[in-house]
């Protein structure tokens, strides 16, 4: 079990899981998103090959539109 | 009174620095920030930055004025069929003409962006299109992590002005809105909370330039 902070919240993950995982299973839309693991943000890039562990501090800002 | 009353660079900086003391006014004028986006929240923000003096302001955008911006966007009828960055900057210029004023009329993308924010320091996210917004501030943050960023997400309609907020989510990430309101038939993009949202963006800047990263 691994237990990250999720947008604020404690979040309990059942095992750990790759940032596009828990982006789809969360059903966010990877093209309108910033991501922003332990304070840095993370590259599109990295989100295939970036496991959550445990303590980690994940910010998910998904943009709506409007401007 | 006659004429157009055009003051001058010494006139109009004597009255910046007695509304805003010389100490806050030297800091304003120094300030450099690029604004993207020149709509709803680009225009009410650069108006804002350019009336306090922010002496650099760099000013993107590849559209032009439409008559649909007018319920919201600070661009008049005369503008109509100008691009964004023109109108902008002419009005502007009316407002404290002795600003250094760059515009780009072009579309970020991820192979401009770099050469476009490189000489900014604070970076204004103000499009609307969520993949664009997205874009940008990835783009920022990982390319430039000592900048600035300052976006915004969620503005539409008339629900409670009490919603929108800013948020620091990082180091150097600012989110002002509702986080949630796009827009919606019967719950468009309305000058009124446009403006708040806009407000929210520009006072942070303001803050920043004046030392303050917290909200």
């Amino acid at each position: 079990m691994i237990n990250i902070t999720a947008n604020g919240r404690e979040v309990i993950l059942k095992s750990t899981e790759t940032i596009t995982d828990y982006l789809a299973r969360n059903q966010y839309r990877p093209e309108r998103i910033a991501v922003e693991l332990n304070g840095e943000i993370l590259p599109k890039s990295n989100y295939a090959n970036t496991m959550l562990k445990d303590g980690d501090i994940l910010e998910v800002v998904s943009f709506v539109g409007g401007g | 009174m006659e004429g157009k009353n055009v003051l001058t660079q010494t006139e109009i900086v004597a009255a910046l620095e007695e509304r805003h003391t010389p100490e806050v006014q030297q800091k304003l004028s120094q300030g450099n920030v690029a604004i993207a986006g020149l709509g709803g929240l680009g225009s009410n923000i650069a108006c804002s930055l350019a009336r306090i003096g922010v002496g650099h302001l760099h000013l993107i955008d590849f559209d032009r004025v439409d008559v649909t911006n007018l319920n919201r966007q600070q661009y008049f009828m005369e503008h109509i069929g100008l691009y964004k960055t023109d109108a902008l900057r002419s009005i502007l210029q009316k407002i404290n003409p002795y600003l250094d004023i760059q515009t780009d009329c072009v579309k970020v993308t991820e192979d401009n962006l770099k050469e476009l924010f490189r000489g900014n320091d604070i970076v204004c996210e103000a499009f609307d299109v969520p993949e664009a917004k997205a874009l940008l501030v990835n783009g920022i943050l990982e390319h430039f992590p000592e900048k600035k960023v300052v976006a915004a997400s969620g503005m539409a309609g008339y629900s409670s002005t009490n919603a929108i907020m800013t948020k620091r989510v990082s180091r150097n990430f600012y989110l002002c809105g509702d986080f949630v309101s796009a827009p919606m038939p019967g719950a468009g993009l309305m000058a009124p909370r446009v403006a708040a949202c806009a407000a929210h963006e520009a006072n942070m800047i303001t803050r920043l330039l004046l030392g303050e990263e917290n909200v």
